[in-house]
């Protein structure tokens, strides 16, 4: 695989290198379907590209005898030259052709071990074929897409840091969640995920404009799950005793949400609706959303409470400040502080050893069970 | 356990009552799963509980002994439970069970295969991912661990969600009644490599497999088994380092060169009920948190693999 697209509902093109796609040819194809791009009459299209099951596996004898002391870094290997690699492309060759044509006219080639064969092949074809493969939308690729090519944009939440503020906060169907969401609406969409639209998500926000959740579209949730997420200002969730109005959200144009309107909602106290156990604080320029533990005092008992201080470095500030208002908010219990590490393994015959590069900091955890006062 | 049934779901409303499953708790470090009984007592070293005392307190209450010491009623939860539950095999824990969860991309109406049960640690999050439609069949062939992982089950409310078969996974593979049904599998067999075959047939298009393993041999031959008909093959290890979090008062010592600082730490009174020793009139403590010294190193290898598209 070449390039991974997080998938779009509305983008009916999709732009890889230089050159635009339509992404016609995907419709109706099965999620893991593989494409290549290929050139055409009609200028540059996806093509599907057939894969065939039980390969015979590739190379990689340990016993393998070649190993690279014959190979010079002096870069005339390669005969092939870009001007004639042109010449081809403009002749119609398929990014295949070109693969194989390079391969021919390596003079190092047949030298290298089946190993590095295979990662020469691989990095050609990423260059000349690059190849989309088709993904169903997850809370998991997404911030996986994410942490790769714009982790400032999520607040530097790594999928493991992600994964287990779920859990602790003991999300599922049915729940009432009130989020903090200051990560563009990752956290949103995650939990609404979780939830597959039973139970609300309330995006609650400090101060007057709500928090942007655009990366909730990426999720294509259906109308059932973009209706049960909800945003509501805190000042209007601690204020109100009886009667709490939220209002539908994300705007209309990314979730077929058919209501803007506010809506009145059942009251604090009933089941269906309010803030249940679940708090999970996100940092906004190096202050934690502290407002909220005044109203956690009147959310129901036994609630989870936690953060993620992505943003923060020292463990030391950020998470001893939330202590101390820990200490503060009386009947804190249970906090327990962590921080995930998470490592990714190449796995080979002869060849497994842990990935060259891996992400340093995932992010702290805060965690704590709310209990009664009385 | 799950909120899925109304009555049950945790409100100001919701309170402890006869037949209930309460987490019980001390410390951090020192919780017990119990089954309220009207009739029934508690004993520890805190003195003697009566659950009669119990009923009709909210969860997270707070409740006395007769010598006046005290625990908390917490409401289980997956989390909690994984804590509490007796380890009739080694299980997983929190890190890798909320990896598993979401790399699976386990939501609510999943099918989802497993094996073996072992002591049903990640079953019952896997029971919260696919609820209220979902299900999980879990299977062991070890008739008595399943028979207990069902009691366990049972307790925990998650009976309509969770079914637990007696099979050899590894020799016979999953029940054919499963074949393409499959959103996710998780296997944690000692030889996964064997029921990879089975796993193949049991996927949806598209539907992702786990297998956990702690040794990197066993890692080895099930990679080298998914790539005739997987692809995506990825195998991670996930660890969690915890804090200790801690109110230290800070005295100086006079005569000292520079006047050192030395530190004094004493646990958070939230967190331990024992007495604190009162180190009155010094200055205000500060919390501090460091690293715990010791840590779970290693648990296991997860690989995730996805059932190649065939077209
Ligand atoms: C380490 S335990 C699983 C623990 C579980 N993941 C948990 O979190 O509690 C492994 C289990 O696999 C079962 N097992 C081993 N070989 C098996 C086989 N061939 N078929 C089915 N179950 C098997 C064992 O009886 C054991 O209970």
């Amino acid at each position: 695989m070449a390039a991974r697209v997080s998938h779009d509902p509305f983008g009916k093109t999709l732009k890889i290198g230089n050159k635009t796609y339509s992404l016609q040819p995907l419709i109706g194809c099965h999620f893991g379907s593989l494409f290549q791009v290929e050139t055409g009459g009609n200028g540059p299209f996806l093509s599907p590209v057939i894969q065939e099951s039980n390969q015979e596996e590739k190379g990689c004898k340990i016993d393998d005898p070649k190993d690279n002391r014959a190979l010079v870094d002096n870069n005339t290997a390669q005969t092939l030259t870009g001007d004639e690699i042109d010449v081809m492309r403009r002749e119609g060759a398929t990014g295949n052709e070109i693969v194989e044509a390079l391969i021919a006219n390596s003079a190092t080639f047949d030298k290298k071990t089946s190993f590095s064969q295979e990662k020469y092949r691989l990095k050609k074809q990423k260059k000349y074929a690059p190849r989309v493969l088709l993904r169903r939308p997850f809370a998991r690729s997404i911030c996986e897409t994410y942490f790769k090519k714009y982790p400032t944009r999520i607040g530097f939440l790594r999928v493991d840091s992600l994964s287990l503020l779920l859990s602790m906060a003991n999300i599922t169907a049915h729940s009432d969640v009130l989020v903090v969401d200051m990560i563009g609406g990752l956290l949103t969409g995650a939990v609404a995920e979780r939830m597959g639209g039973m139970g609300y998500v309330c995006n609650t926000y400090i101060g007057v404009n709500p928090y942007p959740i655009d990366i909730v579209r990426m999720f294509n949730f259906s109308d059932e799950i973009c209706k049960r997420i909800v945003q509501s200002p805190l000042t209007e969730l601690s204020a109100c005793e009886n009667e709490i109005s939220l209002q539908h959200g994300p705007p209309e144009d990314s979730c077929n949400t058919v209501s803007l309107s506010n809506e009145k909602l059942a009251s604090p106290t009933s089941d269906s609706v309010i803030v249940e156990r679940i708090w999970i604080f996100k940092p906004h320029n190096g202050r934690p959303g502290y407002g909220c533990l005044d109203y956690c005092q009147r959310s129901p008992p036994t609630s989870v409470v936690f953060s993620s201080f992505c943003n923060l470095p020292p463990i030391s500030s950020a998470a001893c400040n939330m202590h101390a208002q820990f200490a503060a908010w009386e009947n804190g219990n249970w906090i327990a502080n962590a921080e995930p590490w998470l490592r990714e393994y190449q796995v080979l015959p002869s060849r497994t050893h842990p990935h060259m590069q891996m992400s340093a900091f995932g992010g702290y955890i805060l965690t704590g069970t709310r209990i009664c006062s009385a | 356990m799950l909120p899925t049934d109304p009555a049950k779901r945790l409100s100001f409303q919701r309170y402890v009552s006869d037949g209930d499953l309460v987490i019980v708790y001390e410390r951090h470090d020192n919780m017990k799963a119990i089954k309220v009984c009207e009739s029934s007592v508690l004993q520890n070293r805190f003195g003697v509980f009566k659950h009669s005392d119990w009923i009709g307190k909210p969860f997270g209450s707070k409740v006395f002994s007769n010598k006046g010491g005290f625990v908390y009623l917490l409401a289980p939860t997956p989390e909690l439970w994984t804590l509490v539950l007796s380890h009739r095999t080694q299980i997983l824990y929190i890190a890798d069970i909320s990896f598993v969860i979401m790399y699976l991309e386990i939501v609510p109406g999943c099918l989802v295969l497993e094996s073996g049960t072992g002591s049903g640690s990640l079953t019952t999050s896997l029971a919260r991912a696919v609820a209220p439609s979902g299900h999980v069949y879990t299977f062991d062939f070890h008739e008595q661990r399943a028979a207990s992982a069902r009691e366990d089950f049972e307790r925990t409310g998650l009976s309509s969600l969770v079914t637990v078969g007696v099979r050899d996974i590894q020799g016979e593979g999953f029940p054919n009644e499963f074949t393409g049904k499959a959103d996710s599998v998780f296997l944690d067999l000692p030889q996964p490599w064997l029921a990879i075959p089975s796993v193949g047939k049991m996927l949806k298009q598209d539907g992702i497999l786990c297998s956990f393993s702690p040794c990197i041999e066993q890692v080895q031959r099930s990679c080298e088994t998914l790539r005739s008909n997987f692809t995506d093959i990825r195998t991670f290890e996930v660890l969690i380092r915890t804090y200790e979090v801690r109110e230290v008062k800070m005295n100086r010592f006079q005569g000292n060169e520079g006047g050192s600082i030395e530190s004094l730490p004493c646990k958070r009174r939230q967190r331990s009920n024992e007495e604190i020793n009162g180190l009155e009139n010094s200055s205000p403590p500060v919390v501090m948190a460091r690293p715990s010294s010791e840590a779970r190193g290693h648990t296991g290898y997860l690989t995730f693999a996805r059932l190649k598209c065939v077209l």
